[in-house]
């Protein structure tokens, strides 16, 4: 039996309630493509076990070709040493439950060498567009006398990491894909107890070396570590592995543990895609503090030192703080009034997070959709990106029936085991950290500062003048590969083609003489908002009219409706000018989400190509001899390079 | 548990893994008789049913099973020793 905070059980996820009856209900639906997504995904964000995950994926499996065109998908290679097609219903199920669309290929059962190495395997047949590669100790560990010296198992260790590093190269060259090492944990019992580590050639201090290696070696390398050792210390091994399977059907991970596993390849898969959450949305009574503070006063709430619950409260304070610092936004969404709300925080002697930590806040008596809606709006985001925390299993549930991209974590009755379940359900999974990461709690303070800066304004354009805004561009440069990357794979609402491209992408587009690069940075009297803005041109050389095709072009959400977009245009013209060309080729893809720039080519003055397609993607051209292009005087323009 | 509860819930184990609500776990029933049950789902049956019944096989045991009376037979001697 699975205890009910125990993570092998998705404890985080509601109960799957009547999962069979659920189950033959969707098989006899007759709804359009959109209807069945939404309630496959609902399925999916249940806590199921392995049989019903199974379930669900045959029903998956089924649907596919009536699912819509629009939802994201991927194709995903697993490759490893171990029997791996048990963990695949799992990895499938998981990226439903983040409305990620998974076809995976299982190469053939120990034969990564092979699979990696020859250009016609079947793996590249597939053509993945992610390739997980997981590699236990069975297969890499040298076999070193356990008296072995020092120097020796490093070196043994060593020649590994190499080894597995050049399969990463020869995968990146064979393929445009994604690369996710996933380092297990070691299932082998020790020989010498607690002090295994400090001998150099043990099997256990050899795995910890090794780990060490890849993990370095992965972030030079441009490939996305999923480091299940760290995971697996929240459940035990002994609950991941079961030697029986091992020994029987080469199964490294118990089929029990699928769900759980897979929901974690999946989050780094949404991460890669973009879809990890960014807001953290905060109830206050009996959430951020003990008590209702309406009726106890500022002073009979429980918060702090004193008593256990005033400390797991603060503590949950705490983790949400890092998690403002590393990036996660906060907000408040909360039934009381105003006024006390903001005398609390202002100055209750115990409260770890102030007014300033919080990127919007909605305190008042309307219903607590209306007000995610509102803060969504606020951020600039859709409601997807949103986690709604709230103590109250009434709020959750109609926020689960009323907004289902939110999501709504099942909070254990206990505030000091809400920082737990937040981190046990992987909501903010990300492949890169960068400086942008770590100003963004500030940047958004500003943007409400700004926001009251335009109330104020009479007019939009005297409200531009004043935030004196400067861009700063230039072609892209090494330091920003990973914050381009970043952008380029969770920008989902300015973002004219929605491709996404890895970091070695980048990198080989800077290489390309052929690609025209730009990145932007905008400032302005509040602050620096950092690179908000990348653009990849192609030349093309068909044709007697030589052409720069707008190949991507996205911009944060945060400096949307600054006219930016103007500014980039008149860069674009004149870099794409230098470069010989004597038009402007723009597309737009068409995705659930980028609809704000569905007209972004007419409004600036392109016209139209070619004519609807099924798909709904629009070509448009824009001649540079003739073309009036917009105003930028609300801004000045610094040229990197 | 008696024989019938233990073929009803294994019943609900097959119904389950192979998504088919007709089939019936009966002693003479082996792999051969389900076309989708490979050694893949050989092994989910194994460990849904180390789940559903509380214990636990050695891999000598799931290596001697025949048939489903096999396993039936199995199961009820793991849970009088449990």
């Amino acid at each position: 039996m699975i205890a009910s905070t125990a993570p092998l059980s998705l404890y985080w996820l509601p109960p799957a309630g009547d999962f069979a009856g659920n189950i033959a209900e969707a098989r006899q639906a007759a709804e359009d493509d959109e209807a069945l997504l939404r309630r496959l995904v609902d399925l999916a964000t249940r806590r199921l076990d392995f049989t019903q995950t199974l379930r669900l994926d045959r029903l998956l499996a089924a649907s596919r070709d009536r699912l819509p065109e629009r939802a994201p998908r991927l194709r995903l290679a697993l490759v490893g040493n171990a029997t791996l097609d048990h963990l695949a219903p799992g990895i499938r199920i998981g990226a439903l439950r983040r409305g990620l669309l998974v076809e995976t290929f299982v190469a053939p059962y120990g034969q990564w060498r092979q699979q990696i190495l020859d250009p016609a395997s079947a793996l590249y047949e597939f053509k993945p567009e992610a390739i997980a590669l997981l590699l236990d100790a069975h297969a890499l560990l040298p076999d070193l006398p356990l008296a072995a010296a020092a120097d020796e198992a490093a070196a043994a260790v060593e020649a590994v990491v190499n080894e597995v590093a050049q399969s990463w190269r020869a995968a990146q060259d064979r393929a445009q894909a994604a690369i996710i090492q996933l380092v297990p944990w070691l299932d082998e019992p020790p020989v010498l107890g607690h002090l295994e580590q400090k001998v150099p050639a043990s099997r256990g201090a050899l795995w910890t070396r090794l780990s060490a290696g890849l993990t370095e070696a992965a972030a030079g390398a441009g490939v996305t570590l999923l480091d299940l050792r760290a995971a697996s210390r929240a459940v035990g091994t002994h609950q991941l592995s079961d030697p029986a399977l091992w020994y029987h059907a080469k199964q490294s991970i118990t089929p029990v543990a699928a769900p759980w596993i897979g929901d974690h390849v999946a989050r780094v898969l949404g991460a890669l895609r973009g879809l990890s959450k960014k807001v953290l949305v905060l109830d206050l009574d009996n959430t951020l503090w003990g008590g209702t503070i309406g009726d106890d006063g500022i002073d009979g709430i429980v918060l702090g030192q004193g008593s256990g619950p005033g400390e797991a409260y603060a503590g949950f304070q705490r983790y949400a703080k890092r998690l403002a610092e590393r990036g996660i936004l906060l907000a408040v969404s909360s039934k009381n009034e105003p006024a006390i709300v903001d005398a609390a925080f202002e100055r209750h002697p115990e409260m770890v997070l102030r007014r300033g930590d919080f990127a919007a806040i909605e305190v008042g008596w309307g219903d607590k959709p209306q007000a995610l809606q509102r803060i969504a709006r606020d951020l600039e985001l859709g409601l997807d990106s949103l986690v709604f925390v709230d103590d109250n299993p009434a709020e959750r549930d109609l926020v689960r029936r009323t907004l289902p991209a939110v999501a709504v974590p099942e909070l254990p009755d206990a505030p000091e085991l809400y920082a737990r379940c937040l981190a046990d359900a992987g909501y903010y999974e990300t492949v890169a950290f960068t400086g942008d990461d770590a100003k963004r709690a500030a940047q958004y303070a500003a943007n409400r500062e700004r926001r009251q800066l335009q109330t104020a304004a009479t007019d939009i354009d005297s409200f531009l003048r004043d935030l004196r805004m400067t861009l700063a561009v230039g072609p892209f440069s090494p330091a920003d590969v990973p914050r381009i990357a970043q952008l380029i794979n969770k920008t989902n609402q300015f973002n004219l083609t929605t491709r996404r491209y890895t970091e070695a992408e980048v990198r080989a587009m800077m290489q390309d003489p052929t690609v025209l690069t730009l990145a932007a940075r905008l400032s302005d009297r509040f602050g620096d908002n950092g690179l908000t803005t990348v653009v990849v041109g192609r030349r093309l050389s068909e044709g007697d009219e030589p052409a720069v095709e707008i190949d991507s072009w996205l911009m944060s959400c945060r400096i949307l409706g600054r006219r930016v977009e103007h500014a980039m245009l008149t860069i674009i013209a004149e870099r794409a000018r230098a470069a010989g060309a004597s038009r402007l080729i723009g597309r737009y893809r068409p995705t659930p989400r980028n609809a704000i720039v569905r007209n972004l080519y007419p409004e600036l003055g392109f016209t139209r190509l070619d004519s609807d397609d099924d798909s709904g993607e629009t070509a448009w051209g824009l001649p540079l001899a003739a073309a009036h292009l917009p105003p930028t005087d609300h801004l000045s323009i610094v040229h990197n390079g | 548990m008696v024989q019938s509860e233990i073929y009803d819930t294994l019943t609900e184990i097959l119904r389950e893994i192979f998504d088919d609500p007709t089939l019936r776990a009966v002693p003479e029933m082996s792999a051969k008789d389900v076309p989708e049950w490979d050694s893949f789902n050989h092994i989910n049956i194994i460990v849904a049913a180390e789940q559903r019944f509380g214990v636990k096989f050695r891999t000598a045991e799931i290596e001697g099973l025949r048939n489903v009376g096999d396993f039936a037979d199995l199961i009820a001697a793991k849970r009088q020793a449990a």
